[in-house]
């Protein structure tokens, strides 16, 4: 079965042709194929580089085997140097360690305790005085119990073995060394915590030609008051830092649900990057991204107890993937101009290029984390020698946040900043091999190829993209088994194991959802749109000093996003707060796995998403904004605060 | 389908395969691609009938900002046209010294020197932001170079609806972004002034 975005299936004629295509590129992988030179000698290729369209070929086949999916690039960028494949393990990331009070420095190294007012003398950034010590110092302390400090600094690294090494950014937690993807804090829901994030990182003028050394980290996702957010517009240079205080507290404590919150409002999967403003994309590309996972007494990271999900760290493993592009002499690049997106065509995990991950025949639990830029996937398991196979998992999380019940999927997609926790039971594969593989098409950053059997307004007007089936007709969303991108390579030992985890065949029960009844105070309109080029929302464009519009503290709002912009698909996310989607197009959503809480949700072309808020404890600034990264630096953001007492009544901020 | 030119890169910057390079000589090697793919070296005309090289005379160096227009663009260009000169006010007689604004006709056909020079006289602009006009082939390669184009071919060829937003950067940093032309003023006047101090911390208070 295939399935466009909708999960509605494919012809059986689309089908027949489909599966023919994949044997042909099957037998050219057989052959050892991989480089366009072979391909040209072949006389399967033109000079110009398009695959010659032969019957049953499409003009996606490529070396898989050579490391890289050098299918459907954008129509001028040059293809990244081949690599090997599955040479890599997957690196999984140390849990960041703690730093002793007495240790703690400023961007001088000088010894400098935390404040909870900011530092400014000390060269503290930050926007105002922390909101939990000040409302309640018996539940958020301070200092609070558990306090990190990360350097942001650069790191020499190898991201494959058949590239140089690369001078990449990460986060040294004083025990780890600089890591990027940075450690992976584990955090406790009632344990609240501090990390200070100190900017050392080099000066601009050694930055290898991207990336700028300004920075605020934000913990995407997390119910935190404004000033530790990491707000794109609150950012500091070299040789400074920030205190950003985590409560990690359950929304609602001080209004609905008192005194510790809705426990439906649980968070498990957050992630931290940067987010400077206008200067996103280059950071995160460079490296600065890292997991939280936030734990309570039914998501416990031991899966002898509460909902028994796979313990943590051994069989539930953060994974970080991103795309990149590598310049003719195999260093990592990235284009400064472009206004549309970036696709990579080579396929990072956890900081390597194609690993690969030894597993116990059991069940483990993967959160899954695309840091784009640009990129969609659309995850399969797919058996390289048994194609036609479906092979099921259970998706247990969106966004970070457990669904009341686990779904069963043969596949499920995330955009840019999305996240999805995911169990796949290994037992099946004893003995064998199997892929996490992306079928999903995509030509550009826009967005994914749109399904076949919704108008394509422009079908046809991509001649300088080599991803047409050589007739100009643009294929179904979803490739066929094995001719996408080969992830991760899973090699499953074969001697039986012990698995205390819960079964997802048992259909438990994990949060409910909180209702979506009350009425909003107010119901608001975002129009997402492109004028000549300049993303806008509601016609207006990011300003950091101006505020779009004021909600009141504790009160419920409906939303409705609504995407004029033509081929775009745009994630759109919104912080502080967990949203529900009510309506897509004025029906519920048709995917069982997007009845959910989430905080980023996709705004497909020609859409109107109705959603639903909560705005609940704390006051402050925040952005709305689109996180395909490349959009979000050129200006599809807007701020607006929370205000105690405030609220206005603009219904089209 | 490595243009040539890359090849006489990687020549130029003499290093052995494998062989880590310095620091510095990986910057230089990274500006002189930014350049190559990005900043072509091709003559534009100023509105004072000057000839320049767009790399290396106006460019090269300089901290500067980048816009597209053309004289009978009556939508976006004279909203990003106006909000220019407001953000030229503000500026100050910085521009010109330590900033560099230019603007560059997308129709340079119907805008030669005198139409070009007369359209930036109706927007009062000052010394220090220059108007241009000159081929039309190497106008599409600055165009596409800086990356102001659609996807989709139709859209890209239609003048009307032309990229309307500022390119702007520190060239000898690499350091480059760009806003919308109908961002406000003193917002696209902050993050101009970033180019020229990229150390600068700021907070907003809510």
């Amino acid at each position: 079965m295939y399935f466009n975005v909708f999960g509605e299936k494919v012809s059986r004629k689309r089908y027949k042709e489909m599966v023919n295509a994949a044997k042909n590129r099957r037998e050219l992988i057989a052959a050892g194929l991989t480089s366009r030179r072979d391909l040209m000698k072949m006389g399967l290729l033109t000079a110009g580089g398009m695959l010659i369209a032969k019957s049953g070929l499409s003009s996606r086949a490529y070396g898989q085997s050579s490391g890289s999916n050098q299918n459907c690039l954008p129509g001028n960028q040059a293809a990244s140097p081949a690599t090997r494949a599955f040479v890599d393990p997957l690196p999984v990331m140390p849990v960041t360690a703690q730093t002793p009070l007495r240790s703690l420095v400023n961007g001088q190294g000088v010894a400098t305790a935390p404040t909870i007012c900011p530092n400014t003398a000390g060269g503290e950034v930050r926007a105002a005085c922390h909101q939990g010590p000040e409302l309640n110092i018996n539940m958020f302390p301070f200092p609070p119990p558990r306090v990190y400090q990360m350097h942001q600094r650069a790191v020499t690294l190898r991201q494959s073995p058949d590239l140089p090494p690369q001078t990449v950014w990460g986060f040294n937690d004083g025990t780890h060394g600089t890591l990027t993807p940075g450690p992976t804090y584990h955090a406790n829901y009632g344990i609240p915590q501090m990390t200070r994030n100190i900017n050392s990182l080099p000066s601009i003028t050694q930055n290898g030609g991207f990336g700028m050394p300004s920075v605020t980290t934000h913990l995407h996702n997390a119910h935190n008051p404004s000033e530790s957010d990491g707000n794109p517009c609150d950012f500091y240079g070299i040789g400074h830092f920030a205190d950003q205080y985590y409560p990690n507290v359950l929304a609602g404590f001080t209004t609905t649900n008192p005194p510790n919150g809705d426990i439906n409002e649980a968070l498990s999967t957050l992630w931290y990057h940067d987010h400077r403003v206008d200067f996103t994309s280059q950071n995160t590309y460079k490296g600065l991204v890292g997991f939280y996972c936030l734990f309570n007494q039914f998501d416990t990271g031991d899966e002898s107890t509460g909902f028994h999900l796979p313990s943590f760290p051994q069989f539930d493993i953060p994974l970080v993937f991103a795309d990149k592009v590598y310049d003719d002499t195999g260093t990592l690049a990235f284009d400064l101009f472009t206004l549309d997106g970036i696709l990579g065509d080579k396929f990072l995990v956890n900081g390597k290029i194609q690993p690969f991950f030894n597993v116990e025949p059991r069940r483990y639990r993967f959160r899954l984390l695309d840091t784009g830029p640009s990129r969609f996937y659309s995850y399969f398991l797919t058996e390289l020698n048994n194609l036609n196979a479906t092979n099921q998992f259970w998706v247990i999380a969106n966004d970070g946040n457990l669904l009341p019940n686990p779904v069963e999927v043969t596949t499920v997609r995330i955009g840019p900043a999305e996240r999805v926790d995911i169990i796949i039971d290994f037992s099946q594969f004893a003995g064998k091999t199997i892929y996490l593989e992306n079928r999903l098409l995509q030509f550009n950053g826009q967005g994914p190829a749109p399904p076949n059997n919704f108008p394509v307004a422009n079908a046809n007007q991509n001649p300088q993209v080599e991803c047409n089936d050589g007739n100009g007709n643009i294929l179904s969303d979803i490739k066929p088994a094995g001719t996408g991108d080969l992830l991760l390579k899973f090699v499953v030992s074969s001697k039986a194991v012990n698995d205390g985890s819960v079964d997802p065949r048992t259909n438990p029960t994990f949060y409910q959802l909180p209702s979506t009844n009350a009425e909003p105070r107010i119901v608001r309109t975002f129009k997402f749109d492109r004028l000549n080029g300049q993303w806008s929302i509601n016609g207006q464009f990011m300003d950091c000093n101006q505020f779009r519009f004021e909600v009141q503290q504790n009160s419920v709002e409906e939303w409705l996003l609504t995407n004029l912009s033509g081929d775009w698909t745009h994630p759109i996310h919104i912080h502080l707060e967990e949203h529900q989607i009510l309506s897509r197009n004025r029906m519920p959503p048709p995917l069982a796995v997007e009845r959910s809480r989430k905080d980023v949700t996709q705004l497909h072309q020609n859409e109107r998403v109705q959603l639903f808020f909560r705005f609940r404890d704390w006051v402050g600034k925040y952005p709305i904004h689109c996180h395909n990264v490349v959009h979000e630096d050129h200006a599809m953001m807007a701020l607006w605060h929370v205000v105690a007492g405030g609220g206005d009544n603009i219904n089209v901020p | 389908m490595h243009d040539l030119s890359r090849r006489n890169l990687l020549s130029l910057a003499a290093v052995a395969p494998g062989r880590p390079r310095s620091v510095e000589q990986t910057q230089a090697l990274a500006r002189k691609r930014v350049q190559e793919m990005h900043l072509p070296n091709v003559p534009l005309v100023s509105h004072e009938g000057k000839v320049v090289q767009f790399y290396d005379d106006l460019l090269k160096d300089k901290v500067v900002s980048l816009n597209f227009f053309y004289a009978k663009c009556d939508e976006v260009c004279p909203l990003v046209s106006a909000n220019l000169a407001k953000v030229q006010k503000l500026l100050g007689d910085q521009v010109g010294k330590q900033f560099f604004m230019y603007s560059i006709t997308l129709k340079p056909e119907e805008d030669n020197v005198d139409v070009v020079r007369n359209y930036r006289e109706s927007w009062h602009a000052g010394p220090g932001w220059t108007f241009f006009t000159g081929k039309t082939a190497d106008i599409e390669k600055i165009r596409k170079g800086i990356g102001f184009t659609y996807p989709e071919p139709a859209v890209d060829k239609d003048k009307t609806q032309h990229i309307g937003n500022v390119r702007y950067g520190n060239e000898a940093l690499m350091l480059w972004a760009a806003c919308p032309g109908m961002a406000h003023a003193p917002w696209i006047v902050e993050s101009f002034n970033w180019m020229m101090h990229p150390e600068t911390n700021r907070v907003q208070k809510s």
